[in-house]
């Protein structure tokens, strides 16, 4: 099956300073995948560089494909069919994403007039159903109202409908949960997984929490300091993760059950951009790191089956265990 | 068990707040009853979602803002009126840190110069014993005296932390109030501040209230947790206990609700509703209008807390009323 969206060798620069640095990524209809890591490892530079939503003095490079035609640098007219269109995205502040002085309506309407190709009151109804979609009450009376009238929940629900107005075949959600209370974050969850499931859609969640992106994705991508480190389906990264990154995030998350124990917390911060260390950038960190982890970057290679990771260490024993197979 | 250092007995605090600029005013009551005790050297975790009191309740247990009602004893004696020589003999006793590290620092001024202030303010020392006190703040705090030299926009966010627990420290206080410490963090520097926490916890004997909204570190850092809901605690038990088996159908939804990886989110329970609101709070259990449970009485009567068994106390008419479960 070809890829809905496949990402290769994306570089993003802002003055100089590398923030990407090579970033391949392939995404399947319908899927769910799962980006995590921490502030500034790239998880949301990598789909704003994609989508072409960077200011111009971002030095974007690499290929992005969305069904096999090349969208980076594509023409604005040709990007702005993509963006709301075929590939809908939905922020960490849904507040900030909402025009205060226009009534849901309005602002519905406008989304679904660019997108679809619906008339008089076509337009409202349409608006009406997504509102109902999303689970609003009461939708037909609740378009009039303003984006202060709602809660932070049900603001975040209208940015799901909005993103829904053009029928997209991917929504990116970047941190779509993270200003939430822990209750209302579980119903935005379950409307994702419900709308995803009903439209066919595939989903980016793009996530700081481990067991958010746990729990809401079919494959999961760890990135760090603008790469990607590992890459694996949710249940076997988080039951056996394999790069040393991936294995302190998750011995540094506290668990909810069992024992209590020592969190392994990972030593340092994550580097500078604009001081980026030679060869793998997770070494000053790592506890495992050996002198050649200095000299040059390990490239992301596949261990199993859809599994890939960029360490060293992998490759070795992978390189040990392809060995005794050709013995 | 070693006697309580902090003794909360019935605090409330109410807010006035106006609807639209000519609205009526309407009272607004942020904590309700709350009363808890902190043995020496243990852990309370609060927990709760926005707008519970959290908050509140740790700055009123700090001294920072009187209660309506109720009463705040602080190792035996009730806090000194706001602004004596007595309160402030008694505020170097106890600290607060905040969860936004830069806002809590002068972006202008050296963080050293930060950490000593405190000694200043209370007249702690001579200026050379300050200045080796702050030295060896940083060490404690895992940092070293060239940290010591930036200023705070020169630091990561976990070193920030960092700082301000260190300067938190320098007056050795007994009790240290952390209101959302690590919720700004990194999970990985997160893990570094906690276990900081922890260690600086045993070895000085300090005796933490930690609010957070993260059931995980709450877990990892308490002894006895409590769960608010509107102003008021509905349910207080031990960190493991409580974490295992949730009684108040709040407390069951706020587990079911923390996602872990390894599980799907198969049987969560998904509360409908948005949170409440403090200024329109509903009759009788204010979690009622939520409750995948309710009956009609916990539309007409508050719960109280009522002990359930061990050190458990739960404020819920279906836990504590099950003799009116029965005659249903």
């Amino acid at each position: 099956m070809s890829p809905l969206v496949s990402i290769a060798g994306l570089s993003v620069a802002f003055s100089g300073v590398p923030v990407l640095r090579g970033v391949d990524l392939a995404l399947g209809k319908g899927e769910a995948l799962g980006l995590v890591g921490e502030s500034g490892s790239g998880k949301s530079v990598t789909w704003l560089a994609a989508l072409g939503l960077l200011p111009r003095h971002a030095k974007v490079s690499g290929s992005v494909r969305l069904d096999g035609r090349e969208i980076l640098g594509a023409p604005a007219a040709e990007l702005d069919q993509v963006r709301g269109g075929r590939v809908a995205m939905i922020f960490q502040d849904p507040a900030s994403a909402l025009n205060p002085v226009l009534t849901i309506r309005k602002q519905l309407c406008e989304a679904l007039a660019l997108h679809r190709d619906l008339q008089g009151n076509a337009v409202k109804a349409e608006a009406r159903r997504l509102l109902d979609l999303v689970g609003i009450p009461d939708a037909g009376r609740r378009l009039e109202a303003y984006p202060h009238e709602f809660s932070g929940g049900q603001v975040q629900r209208i940015m799901i409908a909005m993103a829904l107005a053009g029928n997209p075949d991917l929504l990116i959600a970047d941190e779509p949960t993270t200003a939430l209370d822990a209750t209302i974050q579980a119903q935005i969850l379950e409307l994702l997984s419900t709308v995803r499931r009903e439209m066919g859609m595939a989903m980016v969640l793009i996530s700081h929490d481990l067991g958010v992106v746990a729990e809401n994705c079919d494959r999961v991508a760890v990135m760090y300091a603008g790469r990607i480190v590992e890459q694996a389906p949710s249940n076997q990264l988080f039951a056996d993760p394999v790069h040393p990154y991936a294995q302190g995030l998750i011995g540094a998350l506290p668990p909810l059950d069992g024992p209590r124990r020592r969190l392994t917390a990972i030593p340092g911060t994550v580097p500078d951009p604009a001081m980026m260390p030679d060869g793998c950038a997770f070494a000053p960190r790592c506890t495992l790191a050996s002198e050649s982890c200095g000299h040059t970057a390990p490239s992301l290679a596949p261990i199993a089956d859809g599994r890939t990771v960029a360490c060293i260490r992998a490759e070795a024993s992978r390189r040990a265990l392809l060995g005794i197979a050709a013995e | 068990m070693s006697p309580p250092l902090v003794e909360v007995s019935e605090i409330s605090r109410s807010y006035s707040m106006r609807s639209g600029m000519f609205g009526r005013s309407t009272a607004v009551h942020a904590v309700d009853g709350v009363s808890l005790t902190i043995p020496k050297g243990e852990t309370l975790g609060l927990v709760g979602e926005s707008g519970s009191g959290k908050s509140t309740t740790g700055r009123i247990v700090l001294g920072l803002e009187p209660p309506d009602s109720g009463e705040v004893k602080f190792d035996g004696k009730p806090m000194a009126a706001l602004g004596t020589a007595a309160w402030r003999a008694q505020r170097a006793r106890m600290q607060m840190i905040f969860q936004d590290p830069l806002g809590a620092l002068d972006r202008r001024l050296p963080v050293a110069a930060q950490i000593r202030e405190p000694l200043d303010i209370h007249g702690l020392g001579t200026p050379d014993a300050r200045e080796e006190r702050v030295r060896e703040l940083l060490r404690a705090v895992e940092l070293t005296p060239a940290h010591g030299a930036r200023y705070p926009g020169a630091l990561s966010g976990g070193q920030r932390q960092r700082i301000v627990l260190a300067r938190a420290l320098a007056t050795k206080p007994d009790f240290l109030v952390c209101d959302e410490p690590v919720s700004a963090l990194d999970v990985s520097i997160q893990a570094q501040v906690v276990n900081l926490l922890c260690d600086l916890q045993a070895q000085l004997s300090l005796t933490l209230l930690f609010i957070s909204h993260d059931l995980r570190v709450v877990r990892q850092i308490s002894n006895v947790v409590a769960v608010m809901y509107l102003g008021r605690i509905v349910e207080i038990g031990s960190a493991d206990d409580l974490f295992a088996r949730p009684e108040h159908p709040y407390a069951q939804a706020l587990v079911s609700a923390s996602p872990a990886p390894g599980r799907r989110s198969a049987g969560r329970i998904v509360l409908a509703g948005d949170p409440p609101n403090p200024a329109a709070r509903p009759q009788g259990c204010a979690f009622h209008p939520r409750c995948p449970h309710a009956v009609a009485r916990c539309a007409r009567e508050v719960p109280a807390l009522a002990a359930v068994g061990g050190n458990r106390q739960v404020a819920c008419h279906l836990v504590t009323g099950a003799e009116t479960r029965d005659a249903a």
